[in-house]
Order: structure tokens, then C-alpha cells, then sequence
């Protein structure tokens, strides 16, 4: 398991060199800048020599591969550079926006699993049931919804109507806050496992160990806890994994809406102004942690499922 | 007979004495101000930004040498009482304040002021208030690395300073904004300052969550006796306009800047109708026309453009009333503007007319840059494209994000463009962009050159009358539009909603969120009093 999970963390290096040279050369293409991006208010004309030495201090106008290798040599020592609109290192940005975003996360997974995962077991119970018919059009109306309508809406009903909770903003960290970006950021994810969950039980029920168990006199609720369940949880842990990466991105819309402050609405508006540092720090901390949660799930199989042994 | 007088008397009495108390300014209480425009502020250091949303926190934190006096319409002193003008104009001797302090206890003094502007000088940081600064001798240099002080600045003792400038302009309009604001000298170079800044204004900071708030508290040691009024400020990054319509109305926030389409819904609530506040604030919304492109080259071609558009159609549909016609190139809140200017009538036959003279009998093509602004971008010029085919003209759309809008212009790679601009609140300043020397990746885009408009610029420069200097921009203002070098759209109607609870709003016209929080307060009626 030690040698598998080094091979893991060994294969993602590549990745991560791509990422990071994509979206340089991504971003070096793209035209505007941060000394145009000052501008666009158009409060004021932007003075052509604070222009100048603006782009001489940042260094925006060295030669791509010399901006390149200077940005390689500092990250190599965990240096994502300085922000071009704030002058702040770039990690200590992303430091003080990775914990809410986090928690938005995890919390929208959590509503997902929690609601999503049980749904797609009752459904798949019931097949063709009203309890089937209902989940199943609750989990492609949840698929179907944009984030910021669903947002609005949830607003509108328990900040607006209800007044249980606030619209807006992060408060002190609270749950009172969370509740309403996390539901909205988690009802893609629990439609997905919903009907992940439906589908893998469906196909597990039919399977040649359940018909056994069943036959040797099982009882279904030992059939289905002990042996559709716990054969269903490596497809839905796999779902799983790959919706954080899923839910990161939807993040950038959903903290925007709701003024969350995690690294969504840094990254939006980042790349408005064209603050590159912060652009590629952001991206390249999404992508590791993609990366890490779906090494994470690769490991969890073999303890989930014991037949599963890594080469 | 005798006691009911009397107890109309009483009655009358004591609706006067309640009026009255509901206009005195209450103490206590939070004030919850939004910042709309993104889901950030740039910097904790306001010398390195100069984007709107960041002046809106700046107001409460900061102060300059001057300030905008929404009343007058002009910017007044502020950290000084007085300021006596000699050497033909050029030298400015001020008085300054010896009851500012800063948030950490020390009191302002000429020190500061000299340290702050010599640091916005720093040639190897590209602060943007440089452009201001620059107007005092020696400031150049200092930018240049040719010199470590500003000559022009000097300190008479700890409270006069003297300042020499390099151009007989109101210095006032160069040392209104924040980007110009006072630091502690030494403080605001420390490391730890960008975590906690220091400022001479009304409310100290508290905390910043990046993408969220920032919280101020009251400082006691305002120079401003009796203010500020509110204990605190809390101003939340909301820049989904959906959002902060929904925040309005439950009342968690106490100001929302408004768009098209929540103005026309607030003024058909009556429930919202009473919160609007608007102004016609300093930004000319225009398109731009590239006199290298050769059909732009000809002025009957551009006045033609400016009779081919029915602006107020566009105005009154699409930007829903949320403008004012645009009659010249000044705004309406402009000291220069002129009441009786008239815009380009809609007139196509007129504009066909003037096109055939020019030599396009049937038209031309050119290609329009814009960005996808509501108010001044895209779905402006997809009305406008129908209304210059009817005069034989195409359009082809180029568009592009605000960010690239804006180096296109600078550089001057269009043939047309639409951008919103400040034409205020200085007009002179405002209407310089205009002048020949006038570098177009300074502000004159339309790379404009008429040696006439320039002498009467030039003329308006020299005088030392206050009428006489409104009278020579007024014709300058005037040649402008005969000569058409855009097409004059409208003036911005900033319009925010604003609780009941919330009084003492000034009507900025260089930005109506940029508020003078010492003045605000909020009444027994607040969520948060």
C-alpha cells in the first residue's frame, strides 16, 4: 500500500507541471493586464508613466520564458510569487481563503452524502415506486438547476419569507451562515449520488452474491447493509471523490453569490484584474487538491473492499 | 375654548420638539454599507489602488489633505483650516489642523503630509496617485530617482506647509481622493501596516476578511467634534446585484447600489419607492471614434453618427431612465456644464445627408469595440447597430472584457469604441484630454487635435478668474461637441437605495458611494442601532 500510494503521489507530478505551464502560457496569451485592469472603472485616466514602471516592477513586459523560468525558480522553493493587486505574497492570500472554502466543501458534500447516498438506496429498494419516481425527478431537477438561481431562491425562501437565516456573508464562521451556500453548492453533488447510489445498488441486487445470500436464508436488511451496501460505497466513495473537484469549481459561483470569502471569489476576481500570481497560485492549489482527495479515494478502496489489493 | 387653543398649542409644540429630534443626529448604532462593484477589495494600502471600491472603505479609514463637500459640489479643505495662495498663483501655504491624529494616538503634522506624498513619488513602486503628486515641484524628480524629497514641499513649522506647484491649477481637485491620503510617516512602510492600516479618518479598523467585510470601529479622536455619529461600519463585499437586492430587503444591509432593471422594480414598489437616492455623477458614457479610421476622419461623418443614434430611446428603454441625456461633453453636476447646450437631435435624414456630403452616399463599415457593461457596452450598441443601418451604416462587433476595453482605448487599436469616463469633477482637467499634447494613452483616445479648442484651453489655464475660466471651458465644451469627436450618449444616474433608518447621505456626484461616513447616522429604527 506504502509503494502504491508513493507511485500516486510520484504520478501527479507531471500533472501538476502541466497544469502550471498551462496556464501560464494560458494566461500570457490572454490580452489585458493588471495596468489596463486599473483603468476600467473608468474613474480617472490611468497615468502613462505609473503605466510604465508599473509593468517594469512586475515585469510584465520580460520575455515570456524569462517570466517563466523566474516563476518556476520560486515555486520550486513553495514561493507562489507576489500578488499583483493586493502586493501580498501569494500564499498568504490563498491561506486566509482555503479554510472557508473548505468548509463550504465539505459542507455541501456532507448535505449531498447525507441526503443524496440514502435517497439512491431507497429508490433502488423501491424501483419504479412513487418513492423511486419522486427521488428520481428531485435528483435531475437538482442536476438540472443553476447554482445561482437555486441560491437566489433559497435566499428569497428562508432569509426573505422565513427570516431563519441571513443572506449573505460569512458572519463569524458559524453554521448560520453556512447552511444556505452549502445547500446550494450541494444539491449537484446529491442529485449525482443520488442517482449514482440508485444505479450501483440496482445493478449490485442483481448480483450473484446477493442472489446467494438470499438463498442461504439471509435476511434483507443483513443483505442489503452487509453485502449491497458495502459493495455499492466503492462506486459511490469514486463519486465522491471526483465531485470535490466538481464542487471547487461551482465554489467560484457560489461564494460570489453569497459573498463567502474562499478562494472562488479570489480567483474571479483575480483573473478580472489580471493578477496572474494569483491566478496560477489559485488554480494550481485547486488542482493539488484534487489531486490529493482522488489519491486519497484510490487508497480508501482497499479498506472499504479487502478483495482490492494495489500492485 | 380657552383649553382647547391651548391644547393645540401643546399638540403643536410637541410635533415641532419630535420633528426636531427626529433630524438630530443619534449617536450609537452600526452602519452596514455595501461594496458593489466585485467580491474584494484590492488593497489594504490605499495608495497602490485606484478602483471606486476601494475609496468606499477608504471614506471611513482615511483622510486628505481635501475633501468633497457633496453641498458645494467641489472639494474643501480638510486636514488643514486654512490656505493662502501666492507666487502667481503657484504657491499654496497651509494652515494645517493640530487636532488630527492618527489611530494609533500620534497627532498629525506637516511630517506626514511631506512623507506620504514623497511616497506616493517612489519611482519603484508605480503608485497610481503619482498622476496628482506630480503637479508639485520637484515631485518628478523624486519619481525619476533624481531626487530623495519633493522640493516642492516644505515645512514651515509643525502645522504650515508650504506647497509649490508646477501648473496655476486648484490643487484641491489633485488632493481630494484617497489615493492621496495621509499616512503616520514611517508606519505606513512597516510590514505589519498592510494588516492593520493606520489612517486620520473617522473609524479605525477592526478586521478584514478578504471576500467578505471589513469592520471599523469609531475613533474617539476624530477632529471632528461630536463625530462620527454611528459606533461602527461594517461594508460587505457584494457584488451579485441579485444578491444585495434580496439583503435590501430583509434588511440586513443599509445601502445597495442599484442597476437598470432594480431601478425600474424600486420605483414600482411602493414599499422601495422612498429608499432611491440619485445623482448625476461625473462619468460621460460616449462612443469613441478613431480619426485614423478615414470615414472618422471627416466631422460630417461623426456629427452624422451623432444624429443616426436615437439616444434617448436607448436611454429611456434599455437603460431604463437610469441616465441623463448626454448634451456635451461635461456632465450636468460639472461647474462648467452649460444649461443651455441642446443634444444632437435624432435626425437619420439629417445624418444621411451629412454622410452623402462627406462622400459615403451609402455608407460604410467599421468595426465597434465594446465591452459587455449593461449601461455602456454591448447591449447598447446592439440597439444602436439598427439605427445606423437605416443610414446606410454597418457594425461589426468586437468585443472584448472591461480589463482589455481598457488598454485598447489607451493604445489606440479600434475604429470605434464605447467606454464610460470621468468628466468631473475637475473641467478643466476633464476637458484637457481633449488638448492636442495630450498623449492618447493619457486620456485623449480620440487622439482629438483643433488648434482652436486648444487655445481656448490654454487661455482657460492662464486666467485667474473664476467666471471668466467657466465661461472659456464652456466654449471649449461647446467646439467640442460641434466638432464630434464621439458620439455624446448620456451621463450616469447613479441611483442606491437607502433604508429609512439611514440619514445624513450626501449626493456625490464623483461617486455616490463614496460617502463622508462621519456625517451618517442611524435612528432608533435600525436593525443594528
Amino acid at each position: 500500500m506504502l509503494s502504491f500510494a508513493i507511485r500516486r503521489v510520484l504520478q501527479t507530478i507531471p500533472t501538476v507541471l502541466a497544469v502550471v505551464l498551462l496556464i501560464f502560457v494560458l494566461f500570457s496569451v490572454v490580452p489585458g493586464s493588471i495596468v489596463s485592469s486599473m483603468g476600467d472603472d473608468g474613474r480617472g485616466p490611468t497615468d502613462p508613466q505609473v503605466v510604465e514602471r508599473m509593468k517594469k516592477q512586475l515585469g510584465l513586459d520580460d520575455p515570456v520564458y524569462v517570466r517563466f523560468g523566474s516563476y518556476i525558480a520560486k515555486l520550486m522553493t513553495g514561493d507562489f510569487g507576489t500578488s499583483f493587486r493586493t502586493r501580498e505574497p501569494v500564499t498568504a492570500m490563498i491561506a486566509k481563503r482555503m479554510w472557508p472554502t473548505l468548509q463550504l466543501i465539505f459542507a455541501a458534500l456532507a448535505f449531498a452524502v447525507a441526503v443524496g447516498v440514502p435517497l439512491g438506496f431507497i429508490a433502488a429498494l423501491r424501483p419504479g415506486s412513487i418513492v423511486d419516481t419522486v427521488s428520481m425527478v428531485l435528483a435531475v431537477s437538482g442536476l438540472s438547476m443553476a447554482k445561482f438561481w437555486f441560491g437566489l431562491l433559497l435566499m428569497y425562501l428562508f432569509a426573505l419569507k422565513l427570516g431563519w437565516l441571513p443572506s449573505f456573508g460569512y458572519g463569524d464562521g458559524g453554521l448560520k451562515n453556512l447552511i444556505l451556500p452549502a445547500v446550494t453548492l450541494g444539491v449537484s453533488p446529491m442529485a449525482l449520488l443520488a442517482r449514482t447510489t440508485r444505479a450501483a445498488v440496482l445493478e449490485i441486487m442483481t448480483a450473484d452474491f446477493v442472489r446467494t445470500a438470499r438463498s442461504k436464508g439471509m435476511s434483507e436488511t443483513r443483505v442489503v447493509t452487509w453485502h449491497v451496501m458495502r459493495n455499492a460505497l466503492v462506486i459511490i466513495l469514486t463519486a465522491i471523490g471526483l465531485q470535490f473537484g466538481v464542487v471547487m469549481g461551482q465554489a467560484v459561483v457560489v461564494e460570489k453569490l453569497f459573498s463567502w470569502p474562499g478562494i472562488g471569489s479570489l480567483l474571479v476576481d483575480s483573473v478580472l484584474q489580471r493578477d496572474i500570481p494569483a491566478v496560477q497560485g489559485t488554480i494550481l492549489v485547486v488542482v493539488l487538491f484534487f489531486l490529493t482527495v482522488n489519491t486519497l479515494v484510490d487508497l480508501l478502496y482497499g479498506v472499504i473492499d479487502p478483495r482490492i489489493r494495489y500492485a | 375654548m380657552k383649553f382647547k387653543m391651548i391644547a393645540i398649542a401643546a399638540g403643536l409644540g410637541l410635533a415641532l420638539a419630535a420633528a426636531a429630534a427626529a433630524q438630530t443626529p443619534r449617536k450609537g448604532g452600526t452602519i452596514r454599507m455595501t461594496a458593489p462593484y466585485g467580491s474584494s477589495f484590492t488593497s489594504m494600502d490605499i495608495h497602490t489602488t485606484p478602483r471606486a471600491q476601494d475609496e468606499i472603505y477608504a471614506k471611513a479609514l482615511h483622510r486628505s489633505l481635501y475633501i468633497w463637500d457633496s453641498t458645494e459640489g467641489k472639494p474643501v479643505l480638510e486636514l488643514a483650516k486654512e490656505v493662502t495662495v501666492s507666487g502667481g498663483g503657484l504657491v499654496h501655504t497651509f494652515k494645517l489642523r493640530d487636532d488630527a491624529y492618527f489611530h494609533n494616538g500620534r497627532r498629525m503634522t506637516a511630517d506626514d503630509i511631506i512623507w506620504s506624498y514623497n511616497r506616493i513619488m517612489d519611482g519603484t513602486k508605480a503608485y497610481p496617485g503619482a498622476r496628482f503628486v506630480r503637479i508639485i515641484e520637484g515631485a518628478a524628480e523624486v519619481e525619476k530617482g533624481q531626487a530623495k524629497e519633493i522640493s516642492g514641499l516644505k515645512k514651515i513649522d509643525d502645522f504650515s506647509l508650504e506647497m509649490k506647484l508646477t501648473e496655476k491649477v486648484d490643487p484641491a481637485f489633485y488632493f481630494f481622493t484617497a489615493l492621496t491620503s495621509i499616512y503616520p510617516a514611517d508606519e505606513g512602510g512597516k510590514e505589519g501596516f498592510l494588516q492593520k492600516p493606520i489612517g486620520l479618518g473617522p473609524f479605525k479598523f477592526v478586521e478584514h476578511v478578504p471576500g467578505s467585510r471589513i469592520v471599523l470601529d469609531r475613533w474617539d479622536r476624530f477632529y471632528k467634534p461630536g463625530k462620527p455619529y454611528a459606533d461602527k461600519i461594517v461594508i460587505s463585499l457584494m457584488g451579485e446585484a441579485a444578491a444585495r437586492d434580496v439583503a435590501f430587503r430583509n434588511k440586513e444591509i443599509d445601502t445597495s447600489v442599484l442597476g437598470p432593471a432594480q431601478y425600474v422594480a424600486y420605483q414600482a414598489d411602493p414599499n422601495l419607492k422612498g429608499t432611491i437616492v440619485e445623482v448625476a455623477e461625473v462619468f460621460t458614457r460616449y462612443m469613441g471614434m478613431n480619426p485614423a479610421f478615414k470615414p472618422f476622419s471627416d466631422k460630417r461623418v461623426r456629427q452624422a453618427i451623432n444624429y443616426a443614434i436615437d439616444a434617448d430611446l436607448i436611454i429611456n428603454k434599455l437603460v431604463k431612465g437610469k441616465a441623463y441625456r448626454a448634451t456635451s461633453w461635461l456632465p450636468l453636476t460639472s461647474p462648467a456644464y452649460d444649461k443651455a447646450m441642446k443634444p444632437y437631435p435624432y435626425d437619420p435624414a439629417k445624418a444621411k445627408q451629412l454622410l452623402a456630403d462627406a462622400g459615403y452616399p451609402n455608407g460604410f463599415e467599421f468595426e465597434w469595440t465594446t465591452s459587455q457593461n449593461e449601461s455602456w457596452g454591448l447591449p447598447i450598441v446592439e440597439a444602436a447597430i439598427p439605427m445606423l443601418d437605416k443610414v446606410g451604416i454597418k457594425v461589426k462587433v468586437k468585443q472584448v472584457e472591461t480589463a482589455v476595453l481598457a488598454e485598447v482605448i489607451r493604445k489606440g487599436d479600434f475604429q470605434a469604441f464605447i467606454y464610460s469616463q470621468a468628466t468631473g469633477p475637475d473641467p478643466q482637467a476633464s476637458l484637457k484630454c481633449f488638448h492636442s499634447t495630450t498623449p492618447q494613452s493619457a486620456c485623449n483616445y480620440t487622439n482629438f487635435k483643433n488648434t482652436d479648442f486648444d487655445k481656448v484651453i490654454d487661455e482657460a489655464g492662464q486666467t485667474d478668474e473664476a467666471a471668466k475660466r467657466v465661461q472659456l471651458l464652456q466654449k471649449a465644451n461647446a467646439l467640442l461637441f460641434e466638432e464630434a469627436p464621439i458620439w455624446f450618449f448620456n451621463y450616469n444616474k447613479a441611483v442606491m437605495a437607502v433604508q429609512p433608518w439611514l440619514k445624513g447621505i450626501q449626493l456625490d456626484a464623483t461617486e455616490l458611494t463614496h460617502q463622508n461616513v462621519e456625517d451618517l447616522w442611524v435612528d432608533d429604527t435600525s436593525p443594528a442601532k
